[in-house]
């Protein structure tokens, strides 16, 4: 196969994209192996992210145009595919804090790199979080807040996962704004990446480790 | 002998213009950029801050007194408007202490796509029109019945009178529009108790950092209309008309940042940026959509005589050479993230530098560990003038013996021989 979708999609080229879908469909080309090689496409963007060459617009601009390539492809599906995941991730914003432009990206980087993600959203409280690790059994918890007053409900959070007697059931890694080393301390957190790419490798990481 | 405030006044005024013109003054100023700091230091809640005014203006005239800054963050600024009159109108694009946020947290922006992807030419071909009667009604609740107004550029043709005015006689037109006079005399009220407070801290001897606001253009689209996830589509999908609706608003956001310093007589603009960063777009966007019109942003201001003071949100370390293209000595460029000593090399002959202390050291570090930071910022980016001790953000939450090392020490440590 010539493999001109996973182009069209890596290089953002949506109209390509979308007129390659129709076309692959029309010529009987199966439903699942069309969405595998948008996916493939969608690990290039990741990559091509990673490696300082796409920027946060790209990946909203690319997770559009998988968008649209899916909404064709989905009426002809007949079974789910089923895709084999690496582990398991909750993430959130955390209680008091709605901004969701940094967990959003963290989000899209685990996701195409294998992840099951648990996105719980924004103005997330500590019992939420508990409640997820407790149902889905996942080893990995990310903390998200942009602002300062976020550093609090972070250490809260953390408390609460403690408190649940789960603490050492999960690693925990927290991000966005103004959040550093010393924000990581604070909080109790086991780890602070500054970007979704070095979380995505601190991911891989610890479920490699684990 | 002591000084008098308006020695005081004077001295620090002229010690900000040093910095800003690049010569070196008797010491390195300090200005930490307050927010909900005033209120969280003058023991009320952020709500108080939005709804006690009285309670405010002691909160900021405590921290003013016991701290003694350069300059005073403009307390109407940060606070943005009352909680009342923001609650009257039904704002629905904030959330703010007591109302969608706790007590104790700060505002926050709910961002929408409040413009629509294809309203982009009705926005261009009359703005203001799309703002009373597009814009407007969704940001604002009780404007709802603006949507059914005619648009008042028939006022022109020779026809309208007695079809606007009927229009707004309807009676949820009417409804809406006493609403807005009672919401207008709230207005004035919190108004009238901020100019007392702004003129006495003057009087008290602290300059205002600022009294007059503006927006990168990119961002009054990407914030306000269509939103961070809209306007980043729309730099693939429709590129020529977000150029034409930047290029559009960057006048009217001149004369509005214009007219509100020249009213004031204070010179500083703050123009807070945000979606401009590293990250957040390529460099090849920044130089397309962000920067040529934030640039002639920067330069009509200056050419009125007044100061931008642009803060940096988050890392324009990759950016530097590019926002170097400014008149020298003109201009405060406060950054967040960005590398430090790496603006001070490239910028430091154009731009006076602002800002160093982390926020997240404010709040969770020692006091020895910020006069060690606050040193290492006075050796290298003090060096030869143009500097202005800050933290990196706006200032909400931040252990008080911490911010006050960062304005004693720099006091000290901070003194030209």
């Amino acid at each position: 196969m010539a493999e001109d979708l996973l182009k069209a999609i890596a290089d953002l080229h949506e109209e390509e994209a979308l007129r390659i879908t129709e076309e692959r469909l029309s010529a009987g080309d199966k439903p699942l192996d069309i969405l595998d090689e948008a996916r493939r496409g969608m690990g290039v963007v990741g990559k091509r992210f990673a490696d300082g060459e796409y920027f946060i617009p790209d990946l909203v601009y690319s997770g559009e145009i998988m968008k649209e390539v899916t909404n064709i492809v989905k009426p002809k599906l007949t079974g789910e595919a089923k895709v084999k995941r690496l582990g398991k991730v909750i993430i959130g914003t955390v209680a008091g804090d709605i901004h969701d432009i940094g967990k959003d990206i963290v989000v899209f980087m685990l996701d195409i790199s294998g992840f099951e993600v648990y996105d719980l959203g924004i103005d997330v409280p500590g019992h939420k979080f508990v409640e997820k690790i407790e149902e889905t059994k996942a080893g990995i918890v990310g903390l998200s807040g942009f602002l300062t007053l976020a550093f609090d409900s972070m250490k809260e959070t953390i408390e609460a996962v403690e408190a649940a007697g789960l603490r050492d059931k999960v690693r925990i890694m927290i991000g966005g704004g103004q959040v550093d080393d010393e924000v990581r301390k604070y909080t109790g957190a086991d780890a602070y990446r500054p970007d979704a790419v070095s979380a995505v490798s601190l991911a891989k990481e610890w479920i490699g480790g684990a | 002998m002591e000084k008098t405030p308006e020695e005081l006044f004077k001295e620090r005024s002229q010690r900000v213009e040093d910095v800003v013109q690049l010569r070196v003054p008797d010491r390195v100023p300090v200005v930490p950029t307050f927010q909900y700091f005033y209120a969280k230091y003058g023991g009320i809640t952020s709500k108080q801050a939005h709804y006690d005014y009285d309670k405010w203006s002691m909160a900021v005239k405590k921290t003013a007194v016991d701290f003694q800054p350069d300059l005073i963050q403009n307390p109407r600024h940060l606070i943005l408007a009352p909680g009342l009159l923001m609650e009257m109108v039904d704002l629905r694009e904030i959330k703010w202490p007591g109302h969608g946020v706790s007590e104790n947290y700060s505002f926050q922006f709910v961002e929408g796509e409040y413009m629509k992807a294809e309203e982009y030419d009705s926005f261009l071909y009359d703005p203001s029109d799309y703002v009373l009667r597009t814009y407007m009604p969704r940001i604002y609740g009780v404007l709802e019945p603006f949507k059914s107004l005619p648009p008042l550029r028939i006022m022109m043709l020779g026809y309208g009178t007695a079809h606007l005015f009927a229009a707004l006689a309807r009676s949820e037109t009417a409804k809406a529009l006493d609403t807005l006079m009672k919401a207008g005399a709230e207005s004035r009220r919190w108004r009238s108790v901020m100019n007392s407070l702004q003129e006495e801290l003057n009087r008290m001897g602290f300059p205002l950092s600022s009294d007059s606001i503006g927006l990168a253009p990119f961002d009054v689209i990407g914030d306000h209309l269509r939103g961070t996830r809209g306007v980043m589509l729309d730099m693939y999908r429709r590129p020529d008309k977000l150029i034409e609706a930047i290029e559009k608003v960057l006048p009217m956001e001149l004369q509005a940042a214009t007219f509100a310093a020249k009213r004031s007589g204070n010179p500083r603009v703050f123009i807070p940026l945000h979606k401009g960063a590293d990250g957040f777009m390529s460099s090849e966007q920044f130089k397309t959509f962000y920067w040529p019109t934030l640039r002639k942003l920067i330069t009509g201001l200056i050419s009125e005589g007044l100061t931008p003071w642009v803060l940096f949100e988050g890392n324009y370390t990759s950016r530097l050479e590019i926002i170097r293209d400014i008149p020298r000595g003109k201009v405060i460029y406060h950054f967040e993230r960005t590398d430090f000593f790496k603006a001070k090399e490239i910028l430091g002959d154009v731009a006076c530098i602002r800002g160093g202390v982390a926020n997240s050291l404010l709040c969770t570090g020692t006091v020895e560990q910020v006069k060690e930071r606050c040193k290492q910022l006075i050796d290298v980016v003090g060096k030869g003038g143009g500097f202005i001790m800050d933290a990196g953000a706006i200032i909400d939450e931040a252990k008080p013996e911490n911010l006050k090392a960062m304005v004693d020490f720099t006091k000290e440590y901070g003194v030209y021989s």
